[in-house]
């Protein structure tokens, strides 16, 4: 079992005694988020005429065995919130996030975290290492407008934290709404939240995947793996699978899907298979204009891409790495399951599969002009 | 308990004959313990220590006191560190994790090791001795190092602008000289005044001190809010903090700035020996010095 290396110091009389001194807040409104798992994110207006507010959200970090393959490799995760990727926050410009980040002393590691869309302290950084058996509050103000990575980087061993599953999203939203290159808003009827994670697994002699009783075991062995950047795995939403099946994200013909890209380590190219991206922030921020019509759009590693599509077709989609390697033998896959009417003119199977006749192309029985 | 600083006893493995300070001979010869490795004896002696860990007055960071603190039992270390040699024979008996070190030479210090490792390595030849070695605590590692410590007072990160301690704590960092990172032969670095080779050379030394947030009330007493042993405090040309599986402080680290070269080792040795030492120092200093 973990080893348990925290030893709370002198009760609550000394906690009492140390209550930090809270920073003075602005005075705006608060507000409190409860957040949700992946690929999921919690409710949220896409625009907003009210001002700016304190947004409170709180996460947990959690140190945890996770089964990463069909096959049940374990592996030792660090998470926030018990999840890989940590939830997604979705705020509007100008608004304060307040996260809470509790490290419950069942952990053995110190953590903090680095918001990509924050300004200063290495992105909150510096100022929220929290040991086992503390909490910190950070606010700042989200100052520019799109998808941002957040992870935890704690000296020294940020890589390691960060592919071992510390690592989501903010979405930090225009106030009033996401707009086309000529101004035309651009609202989204659903919204999915893919987090993509390289993972490092070390073998055995005998190439099977070993398991370790602590992540302070696995740290060696890991970091080995990793200096040589070939992960064993590449997964969305923390497991190969975890977006198929029982558990493929759904929508209707005629629905737009905001899908949100996030890679916090490592190159990745997504791609809609039989679909597009209508709409897409390759960069994930939405002061630049979309680009439209994308067939497979690069998130660059330690950064957030946003795709709109409009479903037009019913059936079951692929959403996979494009990296067809990486999505097929490491585990980059997702599926869509769409429901609606299918629709002939946007494509038909004119002739079935059958004998193959000489000279013939096109439909049964037209002859080619020559 | 007065005694006067600066005593100091010799008890190398080879060292025999009576020991004698000023000339005055304080004790008959005992018989050391078969010991590997040359061990010094401080005698017991007063001290100034930085506090090691993070301090907050009022929720308020603050410099971490600094205090006079005594050592009130000899103390027995090691005078030099564990060497390459000696922990692959550690490897060898099944008794140490391996490591990457390429060279297990008998003249340099092994580096590359974790804080478990140095305790695996205590617990054998703890064993194999006969003899109780462990790591030293932060404290008894400054008050062996003497004039080798560095005392450090980190600039206090003021939360209205916590921007001006990063800017001067990266400053003192980057000033650092640094040194090879290949591990020198042993003594290399010099001898301090207590005899102990190579303290703030390029081999940093784990100590048994765990990782603290405390209290510091206006009053001068302290009180812990959090220990976490995952972290301990990692000596050498200044202090710093590691996390205890970490073998390569370059890329595991928990030091802000610079980290160290290399991660070593020396240890403490409990002995029936300076229990006895001590016995006979305080009869000694009772008679030299009177009551009281
Ligand atoms: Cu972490």
């Amino acid at each position: 079992m973990t080893r348990r290396s925290v030893l709370m110091g002198a009760a609550v009389a000394a906690l009492l005694a140390a209550a930090p001194a809270l920073a003075a807040s602005p005075d705006l409104p608060r507000k409190t988020v409860d957040l949700v798992a992946p690929p999921f994110v919690h409710p949220h207006q896409q625009a907003t005429r009210e001002g700016p507010a304190i947004v409170a959200f709180k996460m947990v970090i959690e140190e945890k065995e996770v089964v990463i393959d069909e096959a049940g490799t374990k592996f030792r995760a660090m998470t926030f919130n018990g999840t890989m990727p940590g939830p997604m926050m979705v705020v509007h410009e100008g608004d304060y996030v307040e996260l809470t980040l509790v490290n419950p002393d069942t952990n053995t590691m110190p953590h903090n975290i680095d918001f990509h869309a924050a300004t200063g302290a290495l992105g909150g950084g510096a100022l929220t290492h929290v040991n086992p058996g503390e909490q910190v509050v950070l606010r700042f103000k989200a100052t520019r407008t799109g998808a941002f990575v957040y992870h935890c980087a704690p000296e020294g061993m940020i890589p390691w934290h960060v592919v071992s599953g510390m690592s989501g999203t903010l979405m930090v939203l225009p106030r009033n709404g996401l707009k086309d290159r000529d101004g035309k808003p651009l609202r989204y009827d659903r919204i999915y939240y893919v987090g993509e994670n390289d993972l490092y697994v070390p073998r055995d002699e005998t190439g099977k995947y070993k398991t370790y009783e602590s992540l302070a075991e696995s740290y060696s062995d890991t970091t080995e793996v990793m200096r040589k950047l070939i992960p064993t795995h590449v997964v969305f939403n923390g497991k190969v699978g975890a977006l198929t099946g029982a558990n493929a994200m759904t929508a209707k013909v005629g629905e737009t899907v905001m899908i949100v890209h996030s890679q916090a380590n490592r190159d990745t190219r997504p791609h809609l298979i039989g679909g597009h991206g209508d709409y897409v922030w390759e960069t994930g921020k939405f002061a630049n204009p979309p680009e439209k019509n994308l067939e497979t759009w690069f998130v660059r590693g330690g950064s957030a891409g946003a795709a709109l599509y409009t479903f037009l077709q019913p059936g079951i989609y692929a959403y996979v790495n494009h990296n067809l390697i990486e999505a097929v033998e490491l585990g980059a896959t997702a599926h869509f399951k769409v429901e609606g009417t299918w629709n002939d003119d946007l494509m038909t199977q004119v002739s079935p599969p059958g004998p193959i006749t000489p000279g013939k192309v096109g439909a049964a029985g037209t002859s080619v002009v020559k | 308990m007065l005694i006067a600083s600066g005593l100091k006893i010799a008890v190398a493995a080879l060292v025999a004959g009576p020991l004698a300070v000023g000339g005055v001979a304080l004790l008959t010869p005992i018989a050391p313990p078969p010991l590997p490795h040359a061990v010094v004896t401080l005698a017991p002696g007063a001290f100034a220590y930085r506090l090691a860990g993070d301090f907050s007055t009022a929720g308020r960071p603050v410099a971490a006191p600094r205090r006079q603190l005594r050592q009130d039992r000899p103390l027995a270390i090691m005078t030099r560190q564990v060497t390459a040699a000696e922990y692959a024979s550690c490897v060898e008996a099944g008794a140490c994790p391996r490591i990457p070190q390429a060279v297990p030479t008998a003249d340099r210090p092994v580096v590359g090791v974790s804080f478990r490792d140095a305790l695996a390595y205590a617990d054998w030849i703890t064993r194999q001795t006969g003899v109780v070695h462990r790591l030293p605590t932060d404290a008894e590692w400054v008050f062996a190092a003497a004039e080798k410590a560095s005392d450090e007072a980190l600039p206090v990160v003021d939360a209205a602008d916590p921007a001006k301690a990063w800017l001067a704590r990266y400053e003192t960092e980057s000033a650092r000289e640094r040194p090879p990172i290949a591990p020198q032969p042993v003594g290399t670095f010099g001898a301090n005044a207590n005899g102990l080779v190579d303290l703030a050379g390029n081999v940093w030394e784990w100590t048994a001190t765990c990782f603290e947030r405390a209290e510091l009330a206006p009053s001068g007493a302290v009180r812990p809010v959090t220990t976490n042993c995952g972290v301990r405090v990692v000596q050498g040309e200044h202090r710093t903090y590691m996390t205890d599986f970490i073998r390569d402080p370059r890329t595991g680290g928990c030091a802000a700035g610079v980290p160290p070269a290399n991660l070593g080792f020396r240890l403490v040795v409990e002995t029936a020996l300076a229990d006895r030492l001590r016995a006979a120092l305080e009869r000694t200093a009772r008679r030299l010095l009177g009551p009281g």
